[in-house]
């Protein structure tokens, strides 16, 4: 079956797996946010390192997600791999930078000898946190607004400004979704904790946590806002299917959302469970708002990337030559590529499975802080 | 293709892309063998039930974390590398490069982040066997992460099951089972994991070796050797034999590295190993001058190497360059200039398509088939450039070669006085030993050297030079991101040393 769809099927196909794999790297960016609460949430050693202990069994994930994103994206479109990523140099790279430093943090953090000692690992933690979902939210925004590119007759990448993708944090719209992410983040990590952590006799912080997740999202409205209001006011790129060239058209994306309702279904049924987490979690005293809000952010991010790729729409779309802006369809791999590509993605459900039931038995028992005491201290971060 | 070559970003690009995977190259060898030399460890207490084994799991398992950890952080520089240095690269062979590294990461980086987590902090949260096959995951998931990155590198060094698309001038693939089974992907994989096993062995007999020269956790150390010498015995005779493969291969597929790595510029029957030599570093193709300074031959082995066939003919440098048509060899000179045609032709397709000359086009585009698979050759300016660095290719060659050869001996002695017993009284293996570790790093970091310096100037043999694969970029950005990287790497691993030193010298927890 696999074998005969065309190579538009694939194309949309692979647009919709890649976003998938970027919708659960959002939901996944709870550790992220987490990383960013050690210092506010924790006053002592003790909240902290349970806090560090609750996401860093996860952290490897998040991590592997982006990773895979990247990946899936260098086979499914690999013009939008080289036009980005070698576009818009330092956007990538200082968001790398910060993944870097992240990879070590939770291991090296309190072991001795360490050469910078343990606050200096917790600020890398915050660093990946707050700079590095903030850039990725930029990078994404820019689906929407443009980059400064030109691709010449043999599609190879020029970019147009020295800045080499930093330009797009001159951008309102695109800063705001970078801020509402690592600010979404910071609720999906406190709606983790509560979760995840067994806080018996920490009464004090397992309130500061709750209050967590309302004020971060309190926090994170403004700029859902200028999100929202500049997504569906904003002109947008349009292609013209007859001819595939792409110009410029009044309300483009809200066009996309009235014409594929699905979409706008999706966009509000996320908020609604994420709006639903963060109510139960501050207000009914409930501990499960992590899978609410969970998978209210990979609805979210589901419906960002389908309006950006889909219904006539170049995904990575260039200001400087509009011609030369990136479609699903241009930038794909070869039909053969694809179909291999697709049969290989069979296994997906499985490397999910395996992933759910791992989760479940490692996270049935909640993390108790005299896990972290005692005799086995030092095999935990 | 590129109006302007700007060649100090293709060379920053270059000296930062060996920067990060050398150091990537640091951790990977260790995480691929060490991971399994944890199972066994593991198998064995499960099996025997028996306290002591679980603690020197954990103790190996502890060191494993600490060099896993940093691995990481190397790795995921190196994957993006390709998009943020490379695009052209990118974009020109993406179509077939980028499957197997998405495949990776859905095969094989999801094992081991999430078995990972089970490996060390599932002891008391699950099940005894439930932990073990995590701790056989992560093992089988690092290496299946190696299969696919290095049947991508193979792919590099050999493509294969793809061909060129002028309109969309890039190649794509044609046949996933020629790319996945090709006989660089198999031997680049065997070989490089089989030398991983063989560090790992070294890095458990160094550490043991020094426990047993202070007389500290003496039961525990030579359990450990016992294991590790068996495990790096196997691993090192694999390597060789896999070592030996890949020069069979290089003969058919990549002449050039096989006559750089032992310095033959003119072919010859019944062709030498220089088994020691100085390399005269000024030699270039054409010229008279000695190719060695000093030197001392083994007559006859490098045909048989490459060709397993006594007295058969190798071609040297020069038959390469500049042809040998009493072995049909065509010439590097011979070759820019239909590859310099192929550009033409390409370049006159896409004007007359633009334009909409249907009849030029096709004309331009018959023509460009004639010379398409020079086209590489087209964007090299000179036959010297064809030729990779002799010395740097021929060192790391010998090197490699002999501290491999010397890795069989060593890790025979160890298992030799395990299995007397005496492995306590020959303290003046200790040094040897810890030596070796040292030694088989250099060599693992030498091997790398030969596959891809040996293949310069390609990034993907014959079809596309570095120079053209880079990005268009100011050559300042890369250099800022080289020192980046470098200081960044640098400080990560003084800390990981550090690190790794304290815990070696608090050693495992003692059963009592």
């Amino acid at each position: 079956m696999i074998g005969s769809l065309d190579l538009a099927t694939l194309q949309k196909l692979w647009w919709l797996l890649g976003s998938v794999v970027g919708s659960l790297f959002l939901f996944l960016t709870f550790v992220q946010g987490g990383q960013t609460l050690i210092w506010q949430l924790g006053k002592n050693e003790t909240e902290k390192s349970l806090i560090i202990n609750s996401i860093g069994r996860k952290w490897e994930l998040t991590f592997t997600t982006l990773v895979l994103f990247g990946g899936a994206l260098f086979a499914a479109f690999p013009k939008f791999y080289a036009t980005s990523f070698g576009g818009a140099y330092w956007v990538w790279i200082a968001i790398l930078f910060t993944f870097i430093v992240q990879a070590v943090s939770f291991e090296y953090r309190k072991k001795p000898e360490n050469l910078f000692g343990p606050t200096v690992y917790e600020a890398f933690l915050f660093i990946n946190g707050v700079v590095g979902i903030l850039l990725i939210g930029t990078a994404v925004g820019t689906f929407f607004t443009g980059s400064n590119f030109v691709l010449n007759e043999y599609n190879l990448v020029k970019w147009t400004t020295p800045w080499r993708g930093l330009e797009a944090a001159q951008n309102i719209f695109n800063v705001s979704l970078g801020i509402f992410l690592v600010l979404n983040a910071r609720v999906l990590g406190a709606l983790y904790l509560l979760n995840n952590i067994d806080f018996s006799g920490m009464d004090a912080f397992k309130t500061r946590t709750r209050n967590a997740v309302l004020s971060n999202f309190v926090a994170s409205l403004p700029f859902l806002l200028i999100v929202l209001i500049g997504l569906l006011t904003m002109d947008g790129f349009n292609i013209d299917p007859a001819t595939g060239i792409v110009s410029m058209m009044p309300f483009k994306y809200l066009k996309n959302l009235i014409e594929m309702p699905i979409v706008l279904i999706i966009l509000l049924t996320g908020l609604g469970l994420v709006i639903f987490a963060v109510y139960s979690a501050r207000f009914q005293n409930k501990d499960s708002g992590i899978w609410f809000a969970g998978l209210g952010t990979v609805l979210v991010g589901l419906a960002v990337f389908f309006t950006a790729g889909y219904n006539h729409t170049p995904f990575y779309p260039s200001k400087a030559d509009l011609q030369s802006s990136l479609t699903i369809f241009n930038a794909s791999s070869s039909h053969y590529t694809l179909t291999a590509m697709t049969y290989v993605a069979l296994i997906i459900p499985v490397v999910l499975a395996y992933i759910a039931y791992v989760w479940k038995q490692m996270d049935s028992k909640k993390l108790k802080a005299q896990e972290l005491e005692g005799p086995e201290a030092s095999e935990n971060y | 293709m590129l109006e302007q070559i700007d060649l100090s970003t293709v060379n920053w690009a270059r000296a930062q892309f060996a920067l990060t995977a050398m150091y990537h190259w640091l951790f990977v060898p260790l995480t691929l063998g060490l991971t399994f030399l944890c199972a066994f460890f593991e198998t064995i207490y499960v099996k025997t039930g028996k306290e002591e084994w679980k603690e020197l799991t954990k103790f190996w398992m502890k060191l494993f974390g600490i060099n896993f950890a940093i691995g990481v952080a190397t790795g995921i520089i190196l994957e993006f590398e390709f998009g943020t240095n490379w695009a052209n690269y990118s974009w020109m062979v993406g179509d077939i490069f980028g499957a197997p590294l998405a495949i990776e990461g859905i095969v094989a980086f999801f094992l081991e982040a999430t078995f990972f987590a089970v490996m060390f902090f599932g002891w008391n949260r699950v099940s005894k066997g439930f932990h073990l096959l995590s701790t056989w995951m992560v093992a089988i998931g690092s290496n299946l992460s190696a299969l696919w990155i290095l049947v991508a590198n193979g792919w590099m060094q050999f493509p294969t099951g793809m061909a060129f698309n002028p309109d969309t001038a890039r190649f794509e693939m044609q046949n996933f089972f020629d790319v996945v089974l090709s006989p660089y992907a198999i031997s680049k994989f065997t070989h490089a994991t089989t030398s991983g096993f063989a560090l790992s062995s070294f890095f458990v007999i160094a550490i043991s070796s020094y426990y047993l020269a202070r007389r500290r956790h003496v039961k525990m150390a030579k359990r450990s050797i016992a294991v590790a010498s068996v495990f790096g015995l196997i691993a090192s005779l694999m390597v060789a034999f896999t070592g030996d493969e890949a020069a069979f291969i290089d003969g058919k597929h990549q002449p050039m590295k096989l006559a750089a790595m032992e310095g033959l510029w003119d072919g010859q029957k019944n062709a030498p190993v220089v088994a020691f030599g100085i390399v005269n570093g000024m030699k270039e193709p054409g010229d008279f001058q000695d190719p060695f300074v000093v030197e001392f031959k083994i007559p006859g082995l490098l045909s048989l190497l490459a060709n397993r066939q006594a007295g058969s003919f190798v071609p040297g440098i020069n038959d390469l360059v500049f042809g040998n048509k009493d072995y049909n060899i065509t010439g590097v000179t011979d070759m820019i200039k239909k590859g310099k045609r192929a550009v033409k032709y390409l370049a006159e397709y896409k004007a007359a398509k633009k334009a909409g000359d249907l009849t030029k086009a096709s004309n331009a585009l018959a023509l460009f088939n004639q010379y398409k698979d020079f086209l590489g050759y087209g964007h090299l300016d000179s036959p010297k450039e064809a030729v990779p660095p002799v010395s740097i290719t021929f060192y790391s060659f010998h090197i490699m070669a002999a501290v491999g050869t010397g890795m069989i001996i060593i890790f025979l002695l160890y298992l030799f006085f395990t299995a007397k017993g005496t492995i306590e009284r020959n303290t003046w293996l200790y040094p040897i030993g810890i030596l070796f570790f040292v030694l088989a790093y250099i060599a693992g970091e030498a091997g790398w050297v030969v596959a891809e310096v040996g293949r310069q100037p390609w990034a993907i043999q014959g079809l596309l030079p570095v120079k053209v694969a880079r990005t268009d970029i100011a050559p300042v950005n890369v250099k800022l991101t080289f020192f980046m990287f470098l200081i960044t790497f640098t400080l990560l691993l003084i800390a990981e040393v550090k690190i790794m030193l304290k815990q070696i010298q608090i050693g495992p927890k003692e059963v009592k």
